[in-house]
């Protein structure tokens, strides 16, 4: 109880987990919370582009779709994209940094030459290119995220496996005889696992502006897909007149990724009482 | 000895990481797509087109030999004609360099200029309501969609207010180069209205992508400056009896600074990624528009070109801000 006190007392812990929930809400119940659940894929010509009223809370789109319902159902599609992206790159990237770091052989400079080059260019760049050449489709999307992500996880995992490698509980489970995966995954990996959820965490929010920005340059989701990215650059030819149109998938945009880093500030403090608040 | 033999480890492992990153990107654009000659050619090209096209380009060649003679290439300088502006890609970067590097250096000017500041006094002023404003505005920077901040902004200051153009880099043409930036190019030929002009084309752009790099400024400093403050030397200066003005200017600041002053090397690499999408929300003409217009025109050459040219400029980056922090910070000699 005093644990979860203190935890309460952390702000940024706090607004994080309740912004991130919110979301993760607004996805499970989003055909229950929309006001017009068919305005996803349908629309109605007559109610185009009308400002935020009682009937439409935040606005139409130029096809006269409710906007707070395309949102809603655009949290669907930020979860599955950015919660599979970020898995699969924590899937290929704590593997990879776990063997080069356990291990020292010739493999492991190489495995980490392999994710430097994937970190000599910005993220954005790459999987704006392999987004391109794949086609506009969200598994595309996914696929260039993780592709282009994943060398995040390999390199923190690498450095904290290699300074837990000479520990004496390491050297005490290698002397008992347990085999090398063994040490790695149950010795070395509960012991690095802290790390790995927070990177996972602000990974997270990462990988959401990623693929907003890929859905902006109109490499996502095709239409009619409620993608927040793409739903920002379809506003911009009904500029000034239509202001509500990018602000509202903007403002979700802005809040879902301060919630992920909010958060993971938030549970790296809790979890490492040394570095305390902010610094 | 120390450091040189750092910078020289650095610099061995350049060229074998650019090879890399050339394997990447030869493999995204001559691997996935199952056919680059159609891809060229256009969809419904004839026949004999297709076959004209990969005979020209070398497509007819094992990929293995491809990706030698490209590489070759590019190691004498030839980075292989644009299928869309049929210029020489290293042609067209050159170009297109100015202008991209005028915003990034405009940006991260301002980053630091503003940046800095905030993050000594947010920590020196630690959990007060200055230091918890000064947070909420770097968490809120650092989750901006640089996209929806461009299109606020237009929204605001030119569609709003009309202080500034929508798009664009000037009215017309620029002036006669001489650097190629705009600004500086004005003002040696004293041209004092189109210096203003082009800041004013400058202005939004420029603000978009300082916005993120502030944030990231700040908080960097911000961490550097509390770092230093708790540490068992700033303790000896205090205890010494130094007045704490003098402890904060010559101790403090100066040790603190060093962890930001890398910081913006890595920084300003960032901008240039950035730039790919801020650029093509203000039709700026640099280097970001070109890789997103040969994107979606499947001109590979000078995709490959761009995502190289950024690469070097990246590790580039990141050799100057190791050697940098070994320089500035003693202990590391």
């Amino acid at each position: 109880m005093r644990a979860l006190r203190r935890l309460m007392r952390d702000r940024a812990l706090v607004t994080g987990t309740v912004i991130v929930s919110a979301l993760v809400l607004a996805a499970i119940f989003a055909t229950p919370l929309a006001n017009f659940p068919s305005h996803v894929t349908g629309f109605d010509p007559a109610f185009r582009l009308k400002p935020p009223g009682e009937v439409f809370w935040l606005g139409t789109d130029r096809m006269g779709a409710d906007l707070y319902s395309r949102l809603l159902f655009g949290a669907r599609l930020t979860i599955l994209i950015s919660v599979t992206a970020t898995l699969v790159a924590v899937l290929i990237g704590v593997p990879m940094g776990l063997i080069a770091g356990y291990f020292d052989r010739w493999y492991s400079d190489l495995l980490m030459r392999i994710s430097d080059v994937f970190l000599a260019v910005p993220q954005i760049v790459l999987a704006i290119a392999i987004a391109q050449t794949l086609g506009p489709a969200i598994q595309n999307v996914i696929l260039a995220l993780s592709a282009t992500y994943w060398p995040f996880w390999a390199r923190i995992v690498y450095a904290e496996t290699r300074s837990l490698r000479n520990e004496v509980f390491i050297e005490a489970a290698i002397a008992m005889g347990a085999s090398p995966l063994r040490v790695m995954v149950l010795h070395v990996l509960p012991s690095i696992a802290s790390s790995i959820i927070v990177r996972t965490t602000i990974g997270m929010g990462a990988t959401i502006l990623a693929a907003a920005s890929l859905g902006f340059l109109g490499l996502g989701a095709p239409p009619p897909t409620p993608e927040w990215g793409r739903m920002i650059a379809e506003s911009r030819e009904f500029l000034p007149q239509a202001w509500w149109y990018a602000t509202a998938p903007g403002i979700a945009i802005l809040l879902v990724v301060m919630g992920f880093n909010l958060l993971g500030d938030g549970l790296r403090d809790a979890i490492d009482p040394r570095i305390r608040r902010g610094s | 000895m120390r450091l040189l033999a750092l910078a020289l480890r650095r610099f061995l492992w350049m060229p074998p990481t650019l090879l890399g990153l050339t394997l990447i990107v030869f493999s995204v654009s001559h691997v996935i797509p199952s056919d680059p000659a159609r891809v060229l050619a256009g969809e419904n090209a004839p026949q004999e087109q297709v076959e004209a096209l990969r005979r020209k380009y070398g497509l007819d060649k094992p990929l293995p030999q491809q990706f030698v003679r490209y590489v070759t290439d590019v190691v004498s300088g030839n980075m292989g004609v644009s299928l869309y502006t049929q210029r020489p890609v290293a042609t067209d970067l050159v170009e297109r360099l100015p202008a991209t590097f005028e915003l990034a250096l405009f940006a991260i000017t301002l980053a630091v200029l503003i940046g800095l500041p905030l993050g000594v006094v947010s920590a020196l002023y630690r959990n007060t309501w200055l230091d918890h404003g000064v947070r909420l505005v770097t968490i809120a920077g650092l989750a901006m969609a640089a996209f929806w901040l461009a299109i606020l902004l237009q929204l605001l200051f030119s569609m709003q207010w009309n202080l500034t153009p929508v798009q664009g880099r000037i009215d017309g043409w620029g002036p006669d180069p001489i650097t190629g930036f705009y600004t500086v190019d004005a003002l040696i030929r004293g041209d004092i209205e189109t210096f203003l002009t082009s800041l004013r084309y400058l202005f939004l752009p420029m603000i978009t992508l300082a916005i993120p790099a502030m944030a990231t400024i700040v908080r960097f400093t911000r961490a550097g400056v509390l770092n230093v403050m708790n540490s068992n030397f700033v303790f000896y200066q205090a205890a010494m009896g130094l007045p704490r003005r003098v402890v904060i200017w010559k101790y403090i600041l100066r040790a603190a600074l060093i962890g930001t002053l890398t910081q913006i090397g890595l920084v300003f690499g960032n901008l240039l990624a950035g730039a790919v999408v801020v650029e093509t929300v203000f039709s700026w003409p640099g280097l970001g528009t070109y890789a997103y217009n040969s994107i979606l025109q499947s001109d590979y050459n000078a995709i490959m070109g761009f995502t190289l040219f950024t690469g070097s400029v990246f590790i580039g980056m990141n050799l100057l801000v190791d050697i940098a922090q070994a320089v500035l910070d003693p202990r590391g000699r």
